[in-house]
């Protein structure tokens, strides 16, 4: 993809700015600088992945703690089960819905 | 947006159709092959068999009655032919059919057989089909045009391009003064709080969070959850993790809108504005219910590639995955996946969208109608007796 340029298309999109995951766009390889824009147009800081990243998947924009809530579209859509660093492939390994599924924990 | 307008099919009630099918209704399932065996003497007809119509009772026969009653209906239909083995509740249905002016007739198997019904019923439909034959589109304002949505085998970028683009179409269809409809009830889950927020006055949100409760309850009475079918596998390999977060993507089908009606499954709305309808998230379970509500034109966003149709609705696929639009590309109307890279906007997008829904609605066959596919899917609340 791209390289550099605010007009090149992005690696992944952030639907809004207090989220904690991003949506790669294209297939992301492990240690890419993968470049970020919110769907309001505006440009984000580079980050590098961690794992591959295939197009549709999330990664994190951040650092993110065993329990802590996961933030997409400036919403809660579940908790984290391990600790989730910057960059990591975020999905059902890592993510669990609150609200379905709760009893197989119990 | 295309000027506003589209060439459809005027009907006795007033309503506007983008189809003109000669259905061929069996009221239940041991009529089906009757029905096919007249579709397959007067070709042309529509036969429109299913799975059930015996012995059902209480809110599930109720809702059987509205959803025949309402397909037959469906502006999309110009006239039909009922077949069931008993006479009672044909006639009931073609009753309820004839409210809307349209010519439609009954017949019933037994004390006949299904060879003399076949004759009898396949003269009716050839005449009904020779006169449809000459009903000629005639221009008619878009808000004319019921529309509904409903996505399938979604994956996240339904919810940033293929879902937000039907959320625009909406927008500027519901200024315009016209009609449409959402629904999927328990694929809402994580997402109920903002669709309520949305709701026009606190009578359609107490009616809406009662329905998404029962849903819900219905869910939990059976001691499952639905982690194991919800997301689905498709939802999964898409990158969807939760039911939350494929319900934040489901609900930008409506854009910004505000919600102006909440409707029990294939319940026909009373007043123009976007209406929510308690309906499963099964494809055609859905679908099918907002074709007996009245629905002409049915949208579909979907990220990984469900392939549905329906046999009265011409359905509209749109997708922004490039994966799927690439090696699914016959199943898919409109390509919105240079959403992701930034190539187009949401307007442009929705532009997209509106030039082939109202081309459908004027007649051109969309992906599912030339596939042949027909998926017609009866919602069952419980067991017959």
């Amino acid at each position: 993809m791209g390289k550099n340029g605010a007009n090149s298309s992005p690696d992944f999109l952030v639907h809004n700015p207090q989220d904690s995951v991003g949506v790669a766009v294209v297939d992301l390889a492990p240690k890419a600088t993968a470049r970020g824009r919110l769907l309001s147009g505006e440009a984000l800081p580079p980050l590098t992945s961690r794992d591959a990243v295939p197009l549709g998947h999330k990664l994190a924009l951040k650092d993110v703690a065993k329990g802590d809530r996961v933030i997409k579209y400036g919403q809660v859509i579940g908790e984290a089960t391990a600790a989730i660093p910057a960059g990591a492939h975020v999905h059902t390994h890592n993510l669990r819905g609150l609200r379905w599924g709760k009893k197989e924990k119990q | 947006m295309n000027n506003g307008h589209f060439w459809g099919y005027r009907r006795a009630n007033g309503r506007m159709g983008a189809r003109n099918h000669v259905i061929i209704l069996p009221v239940d399932d041991i009529s089906n092959r009757t029905a096919e065996a007249v579709a397959a003497n007067v070709p042309g007809t529509l036969p429109l068999p299913h799975a059930y119509g015996r012995l059902q009772f209480g809110a599930d026969l109720e809702l059987f009655f509205r959803t025949l009653i309402g397909i037959g209906s469906n502006p999309n239909v110009a006239a039909a032919v009922v077949i069931g083995i008993e006479p009672r509740w044909s006639e009931r249905i073609a009753q309820g059919i004839a409210k809307t002016g349209k010519p439609v007739e009954a017949f019933s198997i037994e004390g006949r057989g299904d060879l003399e019904t076949t004759a009898k019923a396949a003269r009716a439909a050839a005449r009904l089909l020779q006169d449809a034959s000459e009903v000629r589109r005639e221009k008619a304002p878009l808000s004319e045009l019921w529309v509904s949505a409903k996505c399938g085998e979604s994956d996240t970028t339904t919810g940033l391009a293929s879902c937000p683009t039907v959320g625009r179409f909406f927008e500027r269809l519901i200024e315009q003064g016209g009609t449409a409809f959402f629904g999927e009830t328990s694929e809402l889950t994580g997402g109920e709080h903002l669709v309520a927020e949305r709701m026009k006055t606190p009578q359609l949100r107490e009616k809406f969070m009662a329905m998404f409760r029962d849903y819900a309850e219905m869910i939990e009475r059976t001691g499952e959850d639905l982690l194991g079918s919800q997301p689905t596998e498709g939802n999964i390999a898409g990158g969807l993790s939760t039911i939350e977060e494929k319900a934040l993507g489901n609900i930008e089908k409506i854009g910004r809108l505000k919600v102006d009606g909440v409707l029990s499954p294939a319940e026909t709305p009373a007043h123009k504005g976007l209406h929510f309808m308690d309906t499963s998230s099964a494809a055609a379970e859905c679908v099918t219910l907002f074709a007996a509500a009245g629905a002409a034109v049915h949208l579909f966003p979907t990220g990984q590639g469900n392939v549905i149709g329906n046999p009265v609705l011409p359905v509209v696929k749109l997708s922004g995955n490039p994966k799927t639009v690439s090696t699914m590309s016959e199943h898919i109307d409109v390509d919105v996946s240079q959403l992701l890279r930034g190539e187009i906007n949401l307007d442009e997008a929705a532009d997209r969208l509106s030039d082939i829904t109202v081309r459908a609605a004027c007649g051109r066959l969309t992906c599912a109608e030339v596939l042949g596919h027909r998926e017609f899917v009866l919602t069952k609340l419980h067991r017959s007796a």
